[in-house]
């Protein structure tokens, strides 16, 4: 590409590809936090229950209509969603912190140490993810610790397999066998060159896991494991509209859906924006 | 190299995959149980509340017969060798032997599952060539973002939604089960179960189709990018000659390999989509077994489903290894 051409669609546009991506970051992250704190802040009366106003079809006082107990569908929405957020988030951080231990571990420690981690990754891809999950919570007694031990035990393995690569592709670098030569100990090459060469990726690897989380949480609490039918998670939402999907209450099952996509689809885009911003090897494009 | 040696090597590859199986299948015995075990829930308790009131030395006299008593090591290989003669243990939920059941249903699952993974092959394959063959074109635009959106949409919702809109509202299809209501399973034609299988199969197919379908364009790209194909073009051949000859030849197997190695998301898939639907397979059996605390059909169908996942898992790798060339020279 010539220089003139270049500096053509750079006027054109008025931003790069970077500054744009940071601006879009940063719109969508104080989105996802106002919907967050949104639903975190909505109070119990707001979601209780109505038996005068039960199934309602949407209207201007309730845009996604009632449920069976007359509960605020729309606001029973947001508090889940918020619910799945948290669970989601803290879910993926404690999986993403176990597949660069895993991966650094596969990659640094001996030959066998190497094939008892691809050992044990091959077993985590065995076991069919939801059938596993659904042991860990009736092992845990069901509850959000089953639900958030389950989805954090599972969704590691590819970013571990991910890391394990980067860490041996660093090992045979140049400056690495120097530091080494210079006298360097093991620590201090993890510390200084292979951790800050990793940070890009397990942010990218976190942020990309996020809305695979949310959406596993959702279909266990669907299947009645996770949290108690109390509580308003989409899972538990959508679980309660089966029962009157014959009965008509259509809207019970497709607005906490859709919400609950866009909410993914935004995670997912914010996830896309920030790799561009974050990893180095895409910030030139 | 001679047609014995080859299939030589290719049996050897089956035995160590084989050996790989029994160890993972062996271990995945040991979590499971070690985590049934860890669980709050009282089978025995559980047992009793089945079948009625019992008095103490009843209680008692099926503690013993379980073996609750005993450290769970002992237990473990007592199950382990009952597994081993075929014994699988009595479903709590159902009152049946669980290796009856699981054989039962997993007919149930295999037809469900067979039908969404030849659905989501064939489809996922041909989008993934459309794609491929005219990147950067409206077309290869409005799939693959319409492949992102799929994978960001949970599957269970989308079953929900079609349950409504073709079942109730259109009446066009069963609200669910695999068998319309009150008839005997004999007098059942393969029609009426097709007919069942419809809705959930093409939802459950709509979960893994995205992935193959990227992953062919990626392919034929890279096929449609290379030197022969430049030199096919250079001697004059039209778009359909290139297809036919170059792209689909190399595409065709590395996606088929990947739909083998799709096993865990479709069995995992169809536990949610058995649930939607009612439909009486695997998937619906090992919720049910959780929620119930039906030990033994859990502990069963998890061993199952991980025999089925590691099945297609070699298969996956036993076709990498032959039809990819390179794979092979490494392994001489």
């Amino acid at each position: 590409m010539n220089l003139a051409g270049h500096k053509k669609s750079f006027h054109k546009k008025g931003f790069n590809q970077r500054t744009k991506a940071v601006i879009l970051s940063v719109i969508l992250a104080i989105l996802m936090l106002v919907i967050y704190a949104f639903g975190f802040l909505i109070s119990e009366k707001a979601v209780g229950t109505d038996v005068l106003n039960a199934k309602r079809p949407p209207s201007w006082a309730h845009p996604f209509g009632t449920d069976n107990l007359g509960r605020d569908l729309l606001m029973r929405t947001l508090k889940g969603l918020s619910v799945s957020m948290t669970v989601g988030f803290v879910a993926s951080c404690i999986s993403a912190v176990i597949a660069v231990l895993i991966g650094i571990a596969a990659a640094m420690g001996s030959k066998l140490m190497d094939g008892i981690i691809n050992w044990v990754i091959d077993l985590m891809m065995g076991i069919p993810h939801t059938v596993f999950i659904i042991l860990i919570s009736f092992s845990l007694g069901r509850g959000l610790k089953g639900l958030l031990v389950g989805i954090a035990a599972t969704h590691w393995t590819s970013l571990a397999r991910l890391i394990r690569g980067e860490v041996l592709q660093l090992r045979g670098q140049h400056y690495i066998a120097v530091s080494r030569r210079l006298g360097k100990s093991s620590g201090w090459i993890l510390g200084h060159h292979l951790l800050p060469h990793l940070a890009p990726q397990f942010m990218v690897g976190l942020i990309l896991m996020f809305p695979h989380a949310i959406l596993h949480e959702a279909s266990i609490s669907f299947l009645g494991y996770g949290l108690p039918p109390e509580q308003p998670a989409i899972g538990i939402i959508l679980a309660e509209s089966m029962r009157y999907l014959s009965s008509g209450m259509w809207w019970m099952a497709v607005f906490p859906g859709l919400l609950l996509v866009l909410i993914v689809l935004l995670i997912d885009r914010l996830g896309e924006n920030l790799r561009t911003v974050i990893d180095p090897y895409s910030a030139q494009e | 190299m001679t047609v014995v040696s080859e299939i030589a090597k290719i049996m050897k590859q089956a035995f160590i995959h084989m050996i790989r199986m029994i160890s993972l299948l062996f271990a995945v015995s040991v979590i499971s149980f070690a985590l049934v075990s860890a669980s709050p829930v009282d089978p025995v308790q559980q047992y009793i509340m089945g079948i009625g009131a019992v008095s103490e030395e009843q209680r008692s006299e099926i503690e013993a017969y379980w073996g609750v008593d005993k450290p769970s090591v002992e237990r473990y290989f007592n199950w382990l060798s009952a597994l081993l003669h075929g014994d699988f243990g009595t479903s709590l939920l159902y009152r049946r032997p669980v290796i009856e059941i699981i054989s039962e249903r997993f007919k149930n699952s295999l037809a469900l599952m067979m039908c969404a993974w030849v659905f989501s092959g064939i489809i996922g394959f041909s989008l993934g060539c459309i794609m491929g063959m005219n990147r950067d074109k409206w077309q290869d635009k409005i799939i693959s973002k319409l492949c992102y959106l799929l994978s960001s949409v949970p599957t269970f919702w989308l079953g929900l939604v079609f349950l409504m809109v073709f079942a109730v509202m259109l009446g066009w299809f069963p609200v669910g089960f695999s068998t319309p209501i009150g008839m005997r399973s004999s007098e059942v034609t393969i029609w009426q179960r097709l007919y069942h299988l419809v809705l959930p199969s093409f939802t459950l197919s709509l979960m893994s189709f995205s992935s193959i379908a990227l992953h062919t364009r990626q392919k034929m790209i890279d096929v449609m990018n290379s030197e022969y194909i430049l030199f096919a073009r250079a001697r004059g051949e039209g778009r359909w000659v290139l297809f036919w000859r170059h792209g689909f030849r190399n595409t065709v197997l590395p996606a088929v390999t990947l739909q083998f190695a799709s096993f865990a998301e479709l069995f995992g898939g169809s536990v949610l989509a058995e649930n939607v639907f009612s439909y009486p397979g695997l998937g619906s059996a090992v919720s049910a077994a959780g929620l119930n605390s039906d030990v033994p059909l859990l502990l069963g169908i998890t061993l199952f489903s991980t025999l089925f996942v590691c099945v297609g898992n070699m298969i996956a790798n036993l076709l990498y290894g032959m039809i990819d060339p390179k794979i092979r020279e490494v392994g001489r």
